[in-house]
């Protein structure tokens, strides 16, 4: 699919308040408008409910919910009952939430919305902290990244929410970024078209939050895909591993030295985070010759 | 366990679970803890059985529960859970966002003792540390009770666009098995016509929810949600009213037992009220002229019915099966608050009885009453008894 033909649905209003240059903006409307009009959102407290709007006014031209910061997956689950129990099955309830929405203080609640396999579609719009705040460590910040709550750089490792959420067995947990839009756009269309708890992370770095100019942000996804640090791939029903994107092709060291966040860390830092890329990467690769797609297996 | 609509033994659990049954809710998120936990096992077991029509959902935690609740019921649904003491305090963030939605959740809570330390007992600490978070609150002293208020309880939500709560005493009331007339779903349905909302979470009508507002428009919206509380005194009453002319049961938004001429007035809530009502017998045999207020509807207070009530009495003793370290007895400090400024305000002595599932005994509010009327000036504090 061209990703002209793709709009057929814009859903995202101009004049929206993303920060310029912000490609969670760009990501949204793709989503937006593959997802359709017959499409609840919840948005909990994020850079992107600033995007959806103060009233009276809306960014999204969809029905929004906006709960209490840790309650996206419950608060979801109890309006997809809802509907469901007033005949419209057929709509889709989407999350849209940050990564300290989603990793952190609402991680309880994914957990057991991914327990019971509601039928939800949940979008981690992953800037890796609390940047709506001012950039804050969140468990999604990586390694030696300097924010407000961690001056000196982060102490420890990002989590890997996809890795978590596929243990849960949902249908669905893929990671895509708005560097390679085809790529995200067939997985949102292939999202979709299942059912049951299916997340999406997208990458989205902040330009502000991670010391980035304001044109770099779709170049600095890429390189993120590129260098290995965020990977494209699937996991379906927990087992099948599909690796998607480029391959790593480039030393993370191209993708540090463009960002403000690690512009204190020393060579052997930079190795050290090689060899956790790299470590990282290996293990991935593993697992997806190891277990073939749901669909290929016989 | 279930039973055909006709007389039959309950508790409190299960005549709670009845009357959510009987209301037809379509979305049921729900938690277990103890003493709540037959609620939830009655309801489950209805659904189940193919008896009850409804979504049910057993999220992590009393916290997912009520936020799966408010947007179940902004999208249209009719909603209920029940709780209990600690899973009331994990909600209270949300409590507020329920109300703030406007959503008429109606749910069941059992006074439990508020942890720490650990403990099981009777105490209304737990709702009561609730009061401003914008539910309609009501305290019942029996079965039947349990189930006549979820009822009204939804009449009440549903019109005044607030959600609201029953409260039933751990144990005492929770757990007594006691005689109950179910009434039949016929009249409940005429009683309760299906959920029907003005505003709706859904895609065919493009509304939205949450969204960060102004100054301006937030001090409105809690003016909005003040303005509804006023209206509830005189909804509950009617919704009373009209189920007592349905079922020839009616509670009141307060009751009055044996006032005529009373000189000390007992006011109390929940499960004390049997036994306050034994005292009063007692005491109004042995020549003092005592009676009962019991309060049933407690958010909002029923201001006037209750400045009625209470004119000409010279003593009021209240009772507080629950304690707010540094202020006392929650009903106590209401009821001060209400009566000042009041022509020949009674004098109004607080007694903390029955704090922590403390036994309270008939002859010992006797007694309490006994000692009110003795004081020459009544203790600004509320007095452990």
């Amino acid at each position: 699919m061209g990703v002209r033909e793709s709009m057929k649905d814009d859903l995202l209003c101009s004049g929206h308040v993303a920060c310029p240059g912000c490609i969670e903006a760009l990501s949204l409307r793709r989503v937006l408008s593959l997802l359709g009009p017959d499409t609840v959102a919840v948005i909990p407290p994020s850079c992107l409910a600033i995007i959806a709007g103060a009233q009276p006014l809306s960014g999204l031209k969809i029905p929004v919910y906006q709960p209490a910061l840790e309650t996206s997956a419950a608060s979801a689950s109890g309006l997809r009952r809802a509907l469901d129990a007033r005949g419209k099955k057929d709509t889709q309830v989407v999350v849209f939430a940050g990564d300290g929405g989603t990793y952190d203080i609402g991680f309880q609640s994914l957990s057991s919305a991914a327990e019971r396999n509601e039928n939800l579609l949940y979008f981690c719009f992953d800037n890796e902290g609390y940047m709506n705040t001012g950039a804050q460590k969140s468990s999604s910040t990586p390694h030696y990244a300097r924010t407000g709550s961690t001056p000196a750089g982060k102490a420890s490792r990002k989590k890997n929410l996809t890795e978590i959420m596929a243990a849960h067995e949902i249908p669905y947990a893929a990671t895509a970024c708005a560097g390679f839009l085809p790529d995200l756009m067939r997985k949102v269309e292939k999202a979709r078209g299942m059912r049951g708890l299916r997340l999406i992370t997208l990458l989205v770095p902040c330009l502000d939050g991670w010391g980035v100019p304001e044109d770099q942000g779709v170049a600095l996804a890429r390189l993120a895909v590129e260098t290995g640090v965020f990977p494209l791939y699937e996991v379906e029903d927990g087992r099948g591993y599909t690796l998607g994107g480029p391959p790593k092709s480039r030393p993370v060291r191209e993708y540090l030295e463009k960002q403000g966040r690690y512009s204190a860390i020393d060579e052997a830092t930079v190795e050290a985070l090689q060899a956790e890329v790299d470590d990282a990467w290996a293990r991935l690769v593993e697992r997806t010759s190891k277990a073939a797609p749901a669909s290929a297996s016989s | 366990m279930s039973a055909a609509p006709g007389r039959t033994l309950l508790t409190g659990n299960h005549a709670a679970a009845w009357g959510a049954r009987l209301a037809r809710p379509k979305v049921v998120p729900v938690y277990p803890i103890t003493p709540q936990t037959p609620v939830l096992e009655l309801l489950t077991e209805f659904q189940a059985a193919g008896e009850m029509d409804a979504e049910f959902l057993t999220p992590e935690s009393e916290h997912s529960v009520m936020a799966a609740c408010i947007p179940a019921s902004l999208a249209g649904a009719r909603v209920f859970t029940a709780t209990a003491s600690q899973g009331l305090m994990l909600m209270h963030e949300l409590l507020h966002y329920a109300s703030g939605a406007r959503a008429p959740i109606v749910m069941a809570n059992v006074n439990r003792t508020v942890a720490s330390p650990w403990a099981f007992w009777p105490d209304q600490t737990d709702s009561l540390a609730q009061r401003d978070t914008g539910w309609v609150q009501f305290y019942v002293e029996s079965a039947q009770e349990a189930l006549d208020t979820v009822l009204q309880a939804y009449r009440v939500a549903e019109q005044a666009s607030l959600p609201a709560m029953i409260n039933l005493d751990a144990f005492y009331v929770s757990h007594a098995l006691e005689p109950v007339r179910i009434p039949a779903q016929e009249i409940v349905d005429a009683y309760l016509p299906a959920y029907a909302p003005e505003h709706l979470l859904d895609p065919e009508r493009g509304e939205s929810w949450g969204n960060v507002v102004s100054q301006e428009m937030y001090a409105r919206h809690r003016r909005g949600l003040g303005e509804a509380m006023e209206r509830v005194p005189a909804l509950a009453a009617a919704a009373d009213r009209e189920w007592r002319e349905r079922t020839g049961r009616g509670w009141g938004v307060i009751e009055r037992y044996r006032c005529e001429g009373a000189q000390a007035l007992v006011v109390t809530m929940g499960s004390m009220c049997g036994t306050a009502r034994e005292a009063v017998d007692e005491l109004r045999e042995s020549g003092v002229a005592a009676g009962l207020v019991k309060v049933r509807l407690f958010r909002p207070l029923p201001a006037a019915e209750l400045r009625a009530a209470l004119a000409g009495a010279r003593d009021v003793l209240v009772l507080d099966r629950n304690y707010s370290p540094g202020a006392g007895g929650v009903l106590h400090q209401e009821l001060k608050s209400l009566l000042y400024g009041m022509a020949g305000a009674p004098r109004v002595h607080g007694s903390l009885a029955g704090v922590g599932g403390l036994n309270v005994p008939p002859a010992k509010i006797a007694e309490l009453v006994r000692r009110a009327a003795a004081e020459s000036e009544p203790k600004r504090e509320a007095a452990w008894a």
